[in-house]
């Protein structure tokens, strides 16, 4: 599915990623934890595509295809998806039309023919109940006047629309309730299948307890430093991330 | 030579035949506007109102002018199919300058309203048109205003008598239509008495491509309780000049809603001078532009609240591409008795180049000491962070900067009270936005 090589990359001349090596394959659900600002949003904007990141240093393959050659448009047409940490709220833009412009791109990518209107909006009405969306926000701008919670249920609401490959959820579970995380939690689970994939960005276990990981990889200053099984995921809620810091530390002089 | 000598000469030359041509109603004011014109010349960019557009050089070329009323061919029916779907209206052509008589619209108006040429009825009613014509649109003070005057033999008159309510929408299409390069002035004065209601649309096209300099007055006098809904839409192309000076009184609870959408032009620029003059009177002046290549687009406004208890909200947005050059400058003035003055003035813009370029100058002007007022004015880019969202959902780049153009104008857009007006304007600007929309649809005149 995904296989990253030496990933650096740098943000206004600083460097962020040194070094990231991660293979995902078909099936699999992946975690990624790790201390604030060990590069963890930076790896999702950087597979994403976000044109505020430059790739210093080597490679990502997805699905056979050179993922950082690709416009940010077609990496999202070829199947893969990225669940904002901070959804951006589009005024004017109706969750409709937006969704309509997204669903029908990837459908033309697919050498798809457009969904008809009321095709479409079937589509829309059956992957809201997915993840408990109230109608009315569908008919609002994107995002906007969403609360926290309505906004991360968009983004699997958008997921379920879209149906990709290779999921990225950062953060998803920040700022909502045990009952909204739940319901994220059932939404990916349902969509989970052996051909699809999940990167779940996260800094709590208890997410994990719901979609559960094959494995669990600890970020820290831009490398993947620790991998292990979703045990891994408890030991850092009990002790913290100092010792897996000093381990890392001693292994790297910088 | 200064370019308004040789509007001089000719005005010295021609007036003979220019009053034998018009109304004496309309002659009236004529040398009077002609010695006003003379004392100011052509303002220059040092004169506060028109400091965004360089009005000398606008009349420095050689420009026709159809003195003696000479007929131009031109059937608009066969060749205009340019309508608004679902809107039904009663439909005018002005051409050029002249009101076009041959073809009036079939349905009836309410008994007593005048829809009709400004020429004919100033020859008709006299007593008419004295009592209202050039008097708000004041020739001192303007020159484009005064050289109009000395030049308007025609254009289109509207009275609606007390009470009458004129359901369907008046719609004027004025068509450019000449061989040669011309300079059109154009005249429009409306009427509404007591509690009269009326909407317009205003549509200006160019059927030839030929340069037109065209200046238009607009003065329209809304008595207590009138209600008054006047849309202008400019859709001509890059060699069209366009001046064109509104002037819009209102008495006592009174309402106007202003709507000016530039969509093609090459130079313009607009002026609006509202006055509220009666307590509890209220105004809703919007603007909307879409203009890329060379387009320039100048709007200048100016609120006078002069009563208590008055209204007025303004909303200018522009979405410039390309060289395209926006100006909006917005004086908001409350006078010392408009007490209870509740005003709101706004101009936001989006430029999507570097090359650009917007000035933007809400003015608020208060000498009343219990009023509720803001402006403020905004110049932007695109936004980056939705950009990418919109991306990442596989919207490309270009579907994704066209959504967000599209909802950054539909907020002026849905200002329109005419519904079927707001549905055909969305489609309109959508098309705009695309790029498909070089001439507007179905339409055989808009070259």
């Amino acid at each position: 599915m995904l296989e990253v090589r030496n990933l650096h990359a740098e943000i206004a001349g600083k460097e962020i990623l040194r070094g990231i090596d991660l293979t995902v394959n078909d099936g699999e659900i992946h975690a990624i934890m790790g201390p604030n600002g060990s590069g963890k949003s930076t790896l999702s904007a950087v597979l994403t595509g976000n044109p505020l990141y430059t790739v210093t240093e080597g490679e990502a393959v997805f699905n056979g295809q050179n993922l950082l050659e690709m416009k940010p448009e077609d990496r999202a047409r070829a199947g893969l998806f990225l669940s904002f940490q901070y959804p951006v709220e589009i005024p004017g833009v109706s969750m409709t039309n937006f969704m309509r412009a997204a669903i029908n791109a990837k459908r033309e990518y697919e050498g798809r023919e457009p969904l008809n209107a009321a095709d479409f909006l079937k589509l829309m009405r059956e992957k809201r109940k997915l993840v408990d969306l109230d109608s009315k926000l569908a008919h609002r701008s994107v995002n906007e006047g969403f609360s926290g919670g309505e906004k991360k249920r968009n983004e699997i609401f958008q997921m379920a629309m879209l149906e990709p490959t290779l999921s990225i959820l950062d953060e998803t579970d920040s700022g909502l309730d045990v009952d909204a995380m739940r319901i994220v939690a059932d939404g990916v689970n349902k969509m989970h299948t052996a051909k699809t994939s999940a990167i779940v960005i996260t800094h709590y276990e208890r997410l994990l307890d719901m979609i559960k990981p094959n494995l669990v990889h600890v970020l820290y200053k831009g490398r993947i430093v620790k991998t292990s099984g979703p045990e891994l995921a408890k030991e850092i809620e009990q002790h913290g991330y100092d010792w897996i810091k000093e381990e890392a530390d001693a292994r790297y002089d910088d | 030579m200064n370019s308004e000598q040789q509007y001089i000469d000719l005005y010295n030359e021609a007036s003979g035949m220019l009053k034998r041509h018009a109304a004496e109603a309309l002659n009236a004011v004529r040398d009077r506007a002609f010695a006003d014109f003379k004392a100011q010349g052509f303002p220059t960019r040092k004169v506060e109102r028109y400091k965004y557009t360089d009005i000398p050089a606008l009349f420095a070329p050689d420009y026709g002018l159809n003195l003696n009323r000479l007929e131009i061919p031109l059937n608009p029916y066969d060749t205009f199919k340019c309508d608004v779907p679902n809107l039904s209206t009663s439909l005018y052509f002005v051409v050029n300058d002249s009101f076009y008589n041959k073809m009036l619209p079939q349905a009836g108006l309410p008994e007593g309203v005048i829809v009709d040429s400004l020429g004919h009825v100033a020859t008709q009613k006299p007593g008419l048109i004295a009592e209202y014509y050039a008097r708000i649109a004041d020739t001192r003070e303007d020159a484009v205003t005064a050289l109009n005057t000395m030049f308007a033999q025609d254009g289109l008159f509207v009275y609606v008598p007390k009470h009458v309510k004129i359901d369907r929408a008046i719609q004027v299409i004025n068509i450019l239509r000449a061989d040669v390069d011309l300079m059109v002035n154009r005249r429009v004065l409306i009427v509404m008495e007591q509690g009269a209601e009326a909407k317009f649309l205003f549509c200006d096209h160019a059927a030839d491509n030929r340069k037109f300099l065209s200046t238009q007055v607009i003065e329209a006098y809304v008595a207590e309780n009138a209600s008054l809904e006047l849309n202008c839409l400019e859709e001509t192309h890059l060699k069209n000049t366009r001046l064109s000076n509104v002037y819009i009184e209102q008495q006592a609870n009174s309402r106007v809603n202003h709507n000016v959408i530039t969509l093609h032009n090459g130079v313009t620029r607009n002026r609006l001078d509202l006055v509220l003059k009666g307590e509890g009177a209220e105004c809703h002046c919007n603007g909307c532009v879409v203009a890329d290549k060379e387009q320039h687009v100048d709007n200048n406004t100016l609120i006078d609240h002069q009563a208590p208890h008055c209204t007025s909200n303004e909303l200018y947005k522009y979405v410039l591409d390309d060289n395209a050059v926006g100006a909006f400058a917005g004086r908001v003035l409350v006078r010392q008795e408009a007490q209870k003055t509740i005003s709101q003035e706004t101009n936001q813009n989006l430029c999507a180049t570097k090359t650009a370029h917007m000035y933007t100058q809400p003015m608020l002007e208060i000498y009343a000491d219990d009023v509720k007022c803001a402006h403020g004015s905004t110049v932007g880019q695109l936004n980056d962070a939705a950009m990418f969202y919109m991306q990442q959902r596989g919207i490309s780049k270009k579907e994704a900067k066209l959504l967000l153009e599209f909802a950054f104008i539909n907020e002026v857009i849905d200002k329109m009270e005419l519904e079927p007006l707001r549905d055909r304007l969305h489609h309109l600007v959508e098309k705009r936005f695309r790029g498909e929309l070089d001439k507007c649809e179905g339409c055989d005149l808009c070259k």
